[in-house]
């Protein structure tokens, strides 16, 4: 009460209908922590909202249909063409719009970042282990916008009715037609009849503009609530814990940190679309069924699935009267979905592995987890190697191979690529556990050489600071599910034995080779050690018997 | 034995002996002089006036050919093997004096060195030698000629021409050559190659000839009209500037991709990191 009279008017006059210095009082002092790598999901935020905003510029002058028309805009090398009215209002759009080719680009732009942004902010949460409970849940949800982006992305792909996106949803036509018994009627019904038909502009322009937007929209609110209501992640340092959020108030810092990130993100997207041509329609020409061009792919985050279908060997069978093509089930419809489910489940498939029942709020480092950042480097080298493969043909011509070579490589890298991959990020995570270990027992390499009285030569170790002491040690000591005993005291055999076993073996495979942060023991011996080497070091100063070499004069 | 009545009138002279057993053979030589001068006047000029100086370029083809293309074609352009039981060069008989300057034109001929795709490079031989290798392969067997200048101008193509060009383009071109003319990869190594900065002319012969894994666009097949069409289109593509910025090298969702995530990410990333790096400092100092 006493704060509401401080209010200036209007302020007062909103706040006593509904009640929002309450409101803000809690929530402006919500504190959030600071590291960059917490604003890559704002990417994604901002990216969506200039979607809309210029998503809802292009709507103006957009014609969502399949009718034909001849075209007589400005751009002569296509006048007196017919094509359909959607491609003939984008060709409008760009040319003709005042500030239309900008905002087709920046929105172009928008969602080619909207999407990489989501990705890469879904590999920050992997490799922190941020998906852990309490915030499984949120992973699924962002893992649904990512899903819906990607679809959304295509759908505005094939708005435009060119030569590019009619391929592109020709070769969709085709893999939808590859399910087996519901092939055909699938694709009727989404079409609309034979492709390409003259529904699907205005189908897919609705799901485009309302449908997957709303979706999107109604997931971010429950996105960004549930962050607030589980309280942000926080990297392990000094005085953070479990229970508590070290960091700043959403106001006025953060208000002006997000705030001011949301106007480098446009300006950066501005500027992509003011100097960097996306997608230029005009050179595609309108879609014709007849036509096809070389270099037609689908914008990045299909990339992958294109190069799953373009690096399958071709084969198909033939029974009862039906064909399957597995050439195009197994690459499109099996294995990008089983993958997808995969990276989709995975904090319930860790969770269960590690039989980890605790809350996390603080998170992990990449080496903290030698087995689950390998398998984050397999998932991100099984994607490239796919996408690659949908560039196949670019990757032929520019580096002078032969697109045969490339295909056959990326057959194999596919499969020993994640392998490779798996094992080098996790030896390499080891490893760095390893160097934290030595720093901690240890301390830091000086390059200072000692010379003992007896004549021996030591380097000079600094103990690490409290500080980093602390962060490193901020992680659990982790030790393999312990299966038990076969049967109890009064010899009753354990439940789900066999489930348990396989269980065991996987929590081996996790944590058998990680190297444990020092006991509180060890760490005290090694400090005990590092005490009476810095006597020596005393002494032979007194005695004038020791010299210094730096690492840089030796 | 005329000499002696050279007194006597044409007239009369001609009428005295026009019972002279070698009359006849007069009158046949006077008649075919005739007929030939005739025809000398009235024929293409080229074809009597140009004969020896045809034969001389025929000539220094030949020998042109002998001393820098026979090795793999055979020195009588009849196709040659590597001496291990490989074709080096095809035979050359027949495939018109257009194949020819298309591929010594635009330097593909000769070849550095076989392989799956014979590169597009500076020609190694002048006009001229070009012409004379052209003719001697020509005087082989009849082909395709080099087109007539006036088939493949397109300086005064009318917008119609132009968008039915493209129309043609990418019914018949593009599904190689990509969208904007900038090439696309062929199995095996082989490539369709970009056709930025190609001649008029060259384009033509390649559509006429079909060059490595090119079809043959015969005239029947397309029209002269269709394929100065095209060539108009592509000359109008090539001189179009891009509308909306930095190209990106007109290669489709691919480079569109590469670019966002280097460009896009990159920078939006280094800008996140910035921010983060102001919020630790700013840190450091309040908290403590």
């Amino acid at each position: 009460m006493s704060t509401s009279t401080e209010f200036p008017g209007p302020v007062k006059w909103v706040d006593d209908r509904l009640g929002i210095a309450k409101i803000g009082k809690k929530n402006l002092r919500k504190v959030f922590p600071d590291h960059w790598s917490f604003m890559l999901g704002e990417i994604a935020l901002y990216s969506f909202i200039i979607l809309i905003l210029t998503g809802t510029f292009l709507t103006f002058w957009f014609k969502p249909s399949m009718t034909e028309v001849e075209y007589q805009g400005s751009y002569s090398l296509l006048k007196g063409l017919h094509m359909s009215e959607a491609y003939a209002s984008t060709l409008d759009i760009t040319f003709d719009v005042r500030g239309g080719l900008l905002v087709r680009q920046i929105h172009h732009w928008a969602a080619v970042l909207f999407i990489a942004a989501m990705m890469v902010h879904l590999l920050r949460m992997f490799f922190t282990g941020a998906f852990r409970k309490p915030r499984e849940l949120n992973w699924l949800i962002g893992f649904g916008m990512l899903f819906l982006g990607i679809i959304e992305g295509f759908l505005g792909y094939g708005l435009p009715d060119d030569l590019l996106s009619g391929t592109g949803l020709r070769i969709t036509n085709g893999m939808i037609q590859a399910s087996p018994v519901i092939g055909t009627y699938l694709n009727f019904f989404i079409f609309g009849g034979e492709f390409p038909g003259d529904d699907f502009v205005s189908r897919f322009f609705i799901v485009h503009v309302l449908l997957i937007p709303g979706i999107i929209l109604g997931l971010v609110t429950a996105h960004l609530f549930l962050v607030v209501y589980h309280k942000h992640t926080q990297y392990a340092g000094p005085g953070r814990t479990q229970k508590n959020v070290v960091g700043y108030p959403l106001f006025p810092v953060y208000t002006a940190k997000a705030g001011g990130f949301f106007f480098v993100v446009f300006g950066i997207t501005a500027l992509m679309g003011a100097l960097m041509q996306i997608n230029p329609v005009w050179l595609y020409g309108p879609y014709n069924p007849a036509e096809v061009t070389a270099g037609a792919q689908p914008d990045w985050y299909m990339g992958w699935l294109e190069g799953s279908v373009r690096i399958f060997p071709g084969f198909e069978s033939h029974f009862w009267g039906i064909t399957l093509s597995w050439n195009l089930l197994i690459p499109a419809l099996i294995v990008p979905p089983l993958f997808v489910t995969v990276v989709a489940l995975y904090p319930f498939i860790e969770g269960w592995i590690t039989g980890d029942k605790r809350e996390h709020h603080l998170l992990d480092r990449p080496r903290d987890q030698p087995t689950r950042t390998g398998i984050g480097v397999a998932f991100i080298t099984f994607y490239a190697m796919l996408w690659i493969g949908g560039g196949n043909d670019l990757i032929a011509t520019h580096f002078h191979l032969s697109l045969n070579n490339v295909t056959w490589f990326l057959r194999f890298a596919v499969i020993l690529g994640p392998i490779l991959g798996f094992w080098i990020a996790r030896r390499w995570a080891i490893s760095l556990q390893r160097a934290d270990r030595d720093r901690l027992l240890h301390g830091l390499e000086t390059g200072v050489i000692v010379r003992g009285p007896e004549g021996k030569y030591t380097e000079k170790h600094q103990p690490i600071s409290t500080y980093e002491a602390y962060s490193i040690t901020a992680r659990d000591r982790q030790v393999p599910f312990e299966i038990g005993p076969e049967t109890d005291d009064n010899g009753v055999r354990a439940p789900r034995r066999a489930l348990n076993k396989v269980r065991a073996r996987l929590s081996r495979f996790y944590f058998a080779d990680a190297i444990q942060k020092p006991t509180a023991q060890e760490l005290e011996e090694a400090h005990e050690h590092a005490h009476d080497s810095d006597e020596i070091h005393e002494l032979t100063e007194d005695t004038e018997t020791y010299r210094e070499v730096t690492s840089d004069r030796s | 034995m005329s000499e002696k009545r050279s007194s006597l009138s044409p007239a009369r002279f001609l009428s005295a002996r026009r019972r002279h057993r070698s009359a006849g053979l007069v009158v046949l030589l006077f008649g075919l002089l005739a007929v030939g001068s005739a025809y000398a006047a009235f024929a293409p000029d080229n074809a009597v006036a140009d004969n020896s100086a045809q034969s001389q370029q025929i000539e220094e083809g030949k020998k042109l050919f002998s001393v820098g293309c026979s090795s793999c074609h055979g020195l009588s352009a009849e196709g040659g093997g590597n001496g291990a039981g490989k074709m080096a060069g095809p035979s050359l008989i027949g495939v018109g004096a257009a194949a020819v300057d298309f591929q010594v034109g635009t330097g593909r001929m000769p070849a550095m060195q076989p392989g799956a795709q014979i590169p597009r490079k500076a020609p190694a031989y002048s006009e001229a030698e070009i012409e004379a290798l052209a003719a001697y392969v020509a005087s082989l067997a009849p082909g395709p000629a080099v087109p007539a200048s006036d088939s493949y101008d397109v300086s005064k193509a009318t917008d119609d021409q132009v968008t039915r060009g493209g129309e043609l383009f990418r019914t018949n071109c593009t599904a190689c050559h990509n969208f904007a003319g900038r090439g696309g990869a062929l199995p095996n190594g082989k490539s369709a190659p970009s056709l930025m900065g190609v001649s008029e002319k060259h384009i033509y012969e390649a559509m006429l000839t079909g060059p490595q894994q090119m079809p043959v666009f015969s005239d029947q097949v397309m029209q002269p009209q269709d394929k100065a069409d095209i060539i108009a289109y592509l000359k109008a593509l090539q001189a179009q500037k891009d509308p909306g910025g930095f190209g990106l090298g007109r290669l489709g969702p691919v480079s569109e991709g590469l670019w966002g995530w280097f460009v896009g990410i990159g920078l939006l990333v280094c800008v996140a990191v910035w921010i983060g790096a102001k919020g630790v400092k700013a840190k450091g100092a309040k908290a403590e």
